[in-house]
């Protein structure tokens, strides 16, 4: 928390008061990196709460980020208006061009912000909602719940791509202007922003800490480390999964639609399955189930990457791959179980080196 | 400088040329036929169009033996005279831009050797005396004893039904003798009579054409039936068009089953690729419980090490794919046995970190064949064996490579089976994964059988990559676009379900070879996607559940 409030105040102060020169100074492209960071930090809470503290390892929350991104996106397309190469004062540029002749059903009202702040919300809940409805009680588990969370991810990403789903094929939405009635290019917009993303992250922090220390998040945390047993004890083991996996899957779409403005674009590689596997490897880095241990791993992840994709490139993929590997091997905590150094048994479903199918396990 | 030498030296070799064939000429005696097969030819130097047609004419009947091979030159513009002594000449198919031609005379069908083309005079030909020319050829291509040059010239006359060449086609269905060039020249006759006036022949003919499976006659019969904006009949006989219209049923009816058939192999030709590479994972998350991710790199380096071997042999591309196949069995193995000892070992019981530790592998492996190969794509080159198409009827053809590829799949499934099923080592590798801790009591080393399970599943995904290499191009993330069906397949089908990955993966193919056409590609796979997400809701274990004492465990 004081990191966060740390950045709120200092970055914008960096930014906008020390002058070009100072090497204090930090600079438009820093400004978005570290909103950047932060956006992943809020999608790096949203896949702790349901990984760390549930158990279940979605691999479509990059999908919920996109889709609140998209909404946000829409919004943002509506504002351009005539200043768009096209000019036309109903139409973005890219429906102009594909021959839509109106504004297809789903794009009508995302002129208004509120309408837009809503469906940032309810478009990936309402898709979270439906999936995990079957899925939950049918009692997907597992690692086959991710399986299929990663194939409904990539089926969206190949819908996204369409030409003529409507949402701008592969280029997907960019070239905003102004965000109500701000410019979008100028710098102080851009600190707002900052401080925008800085305030939510704080806020969803609180609130997931809220969940995960009440007595639904007792309930939560023992469903992750035995989930029958739960289930015996008179708890609905579905409606509080399916509870936290829709609030997550809000969360991550707010990540979304903080992300867009502050980066200017958003296209279909967004819903990418690898881009959800690289979010669950910040929180396991990171450290899962301590929330703030999920934020330090995006940041510190991403920076990483920042860093090896500008100095060296080809070196990224093999970092990244062997941190996917040392971290899960030797960091089962992550960075907050090194550097705590309190000793906790590590979660009672997954003993350390248990053999498959033994009979000692139990049940998952 | 280069071009004047050449001209020069092409004359001197003329000269030269000319003073042989001076000697030589009156060494051998002309007979009658041969002197009236010349006059004809010298003829055609000057004729015009319209003369060289009725040369053309008076070159077939002369039935000269030599006229099919010097018709067959004039049709590919091969016929030349000499400037000089104004000779005939056809020229040996040279390449477009040859300077020099060789010389065969058409009487002798000898070498007389080469001259330049500036010394050389073309006789041209125009549109129409092509198609004399075409079915000329055809003609004697009907009588020829080859009975595949026969089923071909029948079906070239057919495009070009006039009165002598309906003469022609019925002149030799009288002593054809090979039943298919005698369902063809049927046809065509058939079709000829079809524009008589005769109706009683042409019921009988829309009889005949009935048996026919082409789309030419099916429109030929449905022009015939077709009605115009102003209620008028194309064809007015109300008989004919009776018959036309039943016959025209039968055959679309016919297609439209051919169709299917087609449609359902392409499906099972895609499912076959998706079964290759879930049996492989079936083992690994099946009978593992492990989730290898790195399952598609496997492939990869499958597809990589049959561009390797090609390139290592190339004068054996014929038989290199055939090498391939052990060669990608044995990296892919390898590579995945050192996956195994290294990293899944430590992670048995945890298939969610198996699943981020082999993703991890996937990143690696990938970044290292892109830093060894570079990131462009590499082509495969298909065998000729494996190229071309297999033409069952006119409706029906099937292209080897996807044919191969089910055959190909059938027999690593088969082998497959017979080592789980028959083998010592399929014994050891089921007991383990039914019951480790009773497969440790009889002696069974586990450490060794996890090894061997995962080396064999990674060989099977090491093989499918060979496959693959023939179906898309070569590249670094070649396993990327597979890896998420084939892990459907898998749950679909029922995990650790040999017979399940592979219904799973042959209905998915076909499924998504039906949806296509009506959907685009793309929608279809999404359609199957979302499909087998309602179906696992449905049924969260998959068409063939594990059963038994170790699925309780799962």
């Amino acid at each position: 928390m004081g990191a966060l409030a740390l950045i709120a105040i200092l970055v914008p102060l960096l930014n906008q008061a020390v002058p070009a020169s100072s090497p204090f100074h930090v600079s438009a492209y820093g400004l978005t990196l570290i909103g950047k960071y932060l956006c992943y930090a809020l999608l790096a809470l949203s896949v702790d709460l349901i990984w760390g503290y549930c158990g279940i390892l979605s691999l479509g929350q990059a999908a919920f980020f996109s889709l609140g991104g998209y909404a946000m996106g829409m919004y943002l397309m509506r504002q351009i208006g005539t200043r768009g190469v096209y000019g036309d004062p109903i139409l973005p540029d890219f429906m102009v061009f594909l021959n839509y002749k109106s504004l297809p059903w789903f794009w009508h009202g995302f002129n208004h912000f509120g309408l837009a702040l809503l469906m940032v919300a309810v478009a990936p809940g309402l898709l979270a909602f439906v999936f995990g409805w079957f899925a939950f009680r049918s009692r997907v588990t597992g690692v086959y719940l991710s399986i299929i969370t990663q194939a409904l991810t990539y089926a969206l990403m190949l819908a996204f791509f369409r030409n003529d789903m409507g949402f701008g094929g592969n280029n997907g939405f960019t070239d905003f202007k102004d965000i109500l009635g701000f410019n979008l290019h100028s710098d102080r917009v851009r600190v707002v922003l900052l401080v925008i993303t800085c305030i939510m992250v704080a806020v969803s922090y609180l609130v997931c800490r809220m969940i995960v220390s009440s007595r639904a998040g007792r309930v939560i945390r023992a469903i992750r480390d035995a989930e029958s047993r739960t289930r015996f004890l008179g708890y609905r083991v579905e409606s509080y999964k399916l509870w936290i996996f829709v609030f997550s899957a809000i969360l991550a779409g707010i990540a979304g639609a903080l992300y867009v403005p502050l980066i200017g674009i958003i296209n279909p590689s967004e819903f990418s399955p690898i881009n959800s596997i690289e979010v669950v490897i910040w929180v396991a880095v990171g450290g899962r189930g301590t929330l703030y241990g999920a934020a330090a791993g995006a940041f510190l992840v991403n920076y990483a990457k920042t860093y090896f994709t500008t100095s060296i490139p080809e070196a990224w993929n093999y970092a990244l791959g062997a941190l996917f590997v040392l971290v899960t091997l030797f960091l089962p905590r992550g960075i907050v179980g090194l550097v705590s150094g309190r000793v906790r048994k590590p979660p009672k479903s997954e003993p350390l080196h248990a053999p498959a199918n033994s009979p000692e396990r139990s049940n998952e | 400088m280069m071009k004047s030498f050449l001209r020069a030296g092409g004359l001197w070799l003329f000269i030269l040329l000319l003073l042989v064939s001076r000697s030589a000429g009156p060494a051998y005696a002309q007979s009658p036929s041969d002197a009236n097969f010349l006059a004809s030819l010298d003829a055609l130097r000057d004729a015009s169009f319209e003369d060289k047609d009725a040369i053309i004419d008076k070159l077939i009947q002369g039935a000269h033996p030599n006229a099919q091979v010097v018709l067959t030159a004039f049709l590919e513009d091969r016929l030349y005279f000499r400037n000089d002594d104004q000779k005939v000449f056809f020229a040996k198919p040279a390449a477009e831009d040859a300077t020099d031609l060789e010389l065969v005379d058409p009487v002798t069908l000898k070498s007389v050797g080469t001259a330049s083309v500036d010394n050389l005079t073309k006789i041209g030909t125009n549109n129409h005396l092509r198609r004399t020319l075409k079915t000329a050829l055809a003609r004697f291509a009907l009588s020829s004893p080859d009975a595949k040059t026969r089923l071909v010239a029948a079906r070239d006359i057919e495009q070009d039904l006039d009165e002598s060449n309906v003469q022609m086609l019925r002149e030799r269905s009288g002593v054809e003798t090979d039943s298919s060039v005698k369902q063809e020249i049927g046809n065509g006759l058939a079709l000829a009579a079809l524009d008589g006036s005769d109706t009683p022949a042409r019921i009988a003919a829309i009889q005949t054409l009935r048996h026919s499976l082409r789309q030419d006659v099916l429109n030929k019969l449905q022009g015939l039936i077709a009605q115009s904006s102003d209620g008028t009949f194309a064809e007015s006989d109300e008989n004919v068009r009776r018959a036309a219209a039943s016959a025209a049923m039968s055959i679309s009816r016919k297609r439209t089953i051919y169709s299917a058939f087609e449609t359902l192999f392409f499906g099972l030709s895609l499912g076959s690729v998706l079964v290759l590479i879930a049996i492989g994972l079936a083992i690994t998350f099946g009978v593992m419980g492990v989730i290898n991710m790195a399952h598609g790199e496997l492939m990869m380096l499958g597809a990589y090490t049959t561009y390797v071997v090609q390139t290592a042999m190339p004068n054996h591309t014929e038989i290199s794919i055939l090498v391939a196949i052990p060669a990608a069995f044995i990296v892919a193995a390898l590579t995945g046995i050192l996956i195994e000892r290294a990293i899944i070992r430590f992670l048995y019981g945890r298939p969610l970190e198996t699943l981020l530790a082999t993703f991890g592998v996937s990143l690696i492996l990938q970044q290292l064949v892109r830093s060894i190969f570079t990131a462009l794509n590499r082509s495969v080159i298909t065998p000729n064996w494996m190229s071309g198409t297999l033409q069952v009827n006119e409706a029906l053809s099937i292209t080897y490579n996807r044919l191969y590829i089910v055959i190909f799949t059938m027999l690593v499934f088969a082998a497959l089976l017979l080592i789980l099923k028959r083998t010592r080592v399929g014994l050891q590798i089921r007991a383990v994964s039914q019951n480790r801790a009773m497969a440790k009591a009889m002696g069974i080393r586990s450490e060794w059988v996890d090894a061997l399970t995962f080396g064999l599943g990674s060989g099977i995904a090491g093989v499918a990559g060979v496959a693959l290499s023939q179906l898309t191009n070569v590249n670094p993330s070649l396993g990327q676009s597979y890896i998420i069906d084939s892990f459907m397949v898998v749950v679909f089908g029922g995990v650790g379900s040999m017979w399940g990955s592979m219904v799973g993966g042959m209905s998915m193919g076909v499924v998504n070879e039906l949806l296509e056409p009506y959907a685009g590609a793309v929608l279809a796979k999404i359609f199957v996607l979302i499909a087998l997400i309602l179906f696992i809701q449905r049924r969260p274990r998959g068409l063939f559940p594990p059963t038994g004492r170790a699925s309780e465990n799962q």
